[in-house]
């Protein structure tokens, strides 16, 4: 993963709530089994037209926005579908975070996983920094060791994410070496876990014991 | 210190203490499906790495699985050979349990894991899918993952997990006759809005959950994510005990009694406090449909559309603005009476049994109205020949549904260009999602019971289903 410390960069306002990951990625655009190549398919539906051109309306294909480092969004971005594939689109766009007053819970998971940074400001600090961006000054920063928006005219919104989560984002740690890390406390748990809930552990079928 | 329910079980998988409310979590079933497994597997082996606890994993087919009689493996959504080649292929390697095509066990996730057993109460249960909360039903903290996470937990058996906060809903009084979980969950998600639950892990409680069947409870944890909520879940008691007695992967004998006695224990202790509590008073809630794009967009059936302009906040009245303009309504529009196109049964909300015979009770002795497509979708091939053998497909078919096969069919498909409806068509569905496009290029979903999807199919409107006229009077 790619480390976040400090990034600058053009901020695309997108202001509906509830912004569901079908829209992000809609379906038909093509799901593959691997975690990369969905940059185009970001929100196919709104970005193109029928004939496959692209939308003048939608803000990702209004330059300086089509190289959007950034989302503001309504409540609820990310909310439905648990589909990685939204944020491997978001990333491959070019996305290092979405500032919003609340996301998905799944989508807030997947986010970190990516190394996309979901950030929870409130609606009225999301709407400030939404009315000061324009095509002539387009560009926030996000410092994640300061952990700090900083607006075009340089107005400072602190936000806060989980310790472990940005530590592995300001070094693009992989969760699973992290965790295989503490193998002995995964064993040791389940050692104890059985011996207190062994039909957790000892599944049998009863269709298999018939058989 | 007194507990809640949701807490103790926390407490009973905390592996670690990560820090800053974040902890690593042990997971007693990992459920995988073609799409989010597929993807999840293939990097695993690109990683060279093994699954830890194979026998804590569980597999099948459902999303882009074909639902028309006769499939095979093979399927209309484009690029979904891909994951049903991928996902069939690396599944066995690894000493999987794997219900394919043709396993009597295969069908949605979320509705064959309570019928086999395989989800318990206490339990942790994840898979790829937001709809896995479905299983906090039977008192499991189940909760829908991406594919990293998934595949995080089949290396290690275990995801990191911020702490949810947690809420209580009371249903209040009793539910009128016709009147289903489906409704309360849409009243409730209408009440508090689709980010009501966010951030939250929700306890469903009172008397209406109570008196609920474990189908009713299965549908009212199923749309816990449409409400925001990490999952739904009702502390397990005698119908969940009685529910799972006898299925095939739930404990047997001495083993029985010990788990039972464990799950009793999974109770909120009487001064557990909450960080949220809400209410919903069912004795006056009628029959619920959706009219947007949200289910919080959503009326009781004798309402009409709301006025998008009469939201006093920006965001939201563009949001229901668009909206309005998508389904083709406008605020004072009654949603009783809008001319439907299709109708579906089916998907991890509302294609249990219990969902199949309140719809045939309706259908029995009538007609689809011409002009409207209605497809029947059980949601597993248990559950299908279960109702083959109380006669119910016949019903289903002598009053114009399809009946198909078992899997997620146009709940999911329909957004991935596999089954879906015709471009721009009016429907009414038992699903959850009533996102744009959801079932088909520019379809409009308008979600509800199956009764009242059943109903609505006979009448080709959206329809009360309580004003029926009964068959003997219409002879």
């Amino acid at each position: 993963m790619e480390p976040f410390v400090s990034v600058a960069g053009p901020a695309a306002a997108i202001m509906r709530n509830n912004i569901d990951t079908d829209q992000i990625t809609p379906g038909h655009t093509g799901m593959k089994v691997q975690k990369s190549g969905f940059g185009d398919g970001l929100f196919f539906n709104w970005r193109y037209l029928e004939d496959g051109s692209n939308n003048p309306d939608f803000i990702l294909n209004q330059p300086p926005f089509t190289e959007a480092k950034f989302l503001l969004a309504g409540p609820n971005f990310g909310c439905g579908s648990s589909r990685e594939f939204a944020v491997w689109a978001l990333r491959d766009f070019g996305v290092r975070a979405v500032i919003a007053a609340s996301f998905g819970a799944i989508f807030t998971s997947n986010c970190f996983m990516n190394g996309v940074a979901p950030i929870i400001l409130d609606e009225t600090e999301v709407n400030a920094i939404t009315a000061e961006i324009s095509p002539a000054s387009p560009e926030i920063t996000v410092d994640m060791a300061a952990q700090n928006v900083i607006s075009p005219s340089g107005r400072i919104f602190p936000f806060q994410l989980p310790a472990l989560q940005r530590e592995r984002l300001l070094e693009g740690l992989d969760a699973i070496d992290f965790t295989l890390r503490r193998e002995p406390d995964i064993k040791s748990f389940q050692v104890a876990d059985g011996a207190r809930r062994p039909w957790v552990y000892k599944i049998t079928s009863s269709r298999e014991i018939v058989a | 210190m007194d507990r809640t329910f949701f807490q103790k079980i926390w407490d009973d998988h905390t592996v670690a203490d990560l820090g800053d409310g974040a902890f690593l979590i042990h997971i007693d079933r990992n459920f995988l499906h073609e799409v989010s497994g597929a993807v999840s597997l293939k990097n695993l082996d690109a990683e060279g790495r093994s699954v830890r606890c194979p026998e804590l994993t569980f597999a099948t087919l459902d999303h882009v699985l074909e639902t028309v009689p006769g499939r095979g493996m093979t399927t209309r959504m484009p690029g979904g050979n891909d994951f049903l080649r991928e996902f069939s292929e690396r599944v066995g390697p690894h000493g999987i349990r794997y219900f394919d095509l043709d396993d009597p066990r295969q069908g949605i996730v979320h509705v064959i894991a309570p019928e086999l057993g395989a989800a318990l109460p206490g339990m942790t249960f994840i898979c790829g899918d937001s709809h896995t909360c479905t299983v906090g039903g039977v008192g499991a903290f189940a909760w829908g993952v991406g594919s990293s996470d998934s595949e995080h937990a089949l290396a290690t058996q275990t995801v990191v997990a911020t702490k949810p906060k947690t809420l209580r809903v009371n249903f209040t009084g009793t539910l009128p006759e016709g009147v289903f979980a489906k409704d309360m969950i849409l009243a409730l998600i209408g009440k508090y809005t689709a980010n009501g639950g966010t951030g939250y892990a929700i306890e469903y409680a009172g008397e209406a959950v109570a008196s609920l069947s474990m189908d009713g409870r299965l549908t009212l944890c199923n749309m816990a994510v449409e409400f925001g909520g990490r999952t739904g879940m009702v502390a397990p008691d005698d119908i969940t005990f009685e529910y799972l007695k006898g299925r095939e992967f739930s404990p047997t004998g001495d083993e029985w009694d010990r788990a039972v006695e464990y799950w009793r224990s999974l109770r909120s202790d009487p001064d557990a406090k909450y960080d949220a509590e809400y209410e919903l008073d069912c004795s006056t809630l009628t029959p619920q449909v959706t009219w947007g794009t949200s289910p919080e967009h959503v009326v009781g059936i004798a309402e009409t559309v709301p006025d998008p302009a009469g939201s006093s906040d920006a965001v939201m009245r563009s949001s229901r603005e668009r909206a309005a303009s998508y389904a083709e309504l406008s605020g004072g529009q009654q949603v009783a009476g809008l001319p439907i196109e299709g109708a579906f049964i089916g998907s991890c909300t509302n294609s249990r049994i219990d969902d199949l015979r309140a719809a045939a009770e309706v259908l029995r002795g009538r007609k689809v109205a011409p002009g409207v497509t209605a497809i029947c979708v059980p949601g597993s091939t248990a559950t299908k020949l279960l109702a083959e053998a109380e006669g119910l497909d016949k019903v289903f078919i002598e009053a114009g549904f399809e009946w198909r096969e078992s899997g997620c069919s146009l709940c999911m498909s329909g957004a991935t260009g596999g089954e879906s409806f015709p471009k721009n068509a009016r429907v009414i569905a038992s699903t959850n999602r009533n996102f744009e496009d959801r079932q088909g290029p520019n379809v409009r979903s308008h979600l509800a019971s199956p009764v009242t999807v059943a109903a609505s199919a006979i009448a080709g409107h959206i329809m009360d289903h309580r004003q029926l006229v009964p068959l003997e009077a219409a002879q």
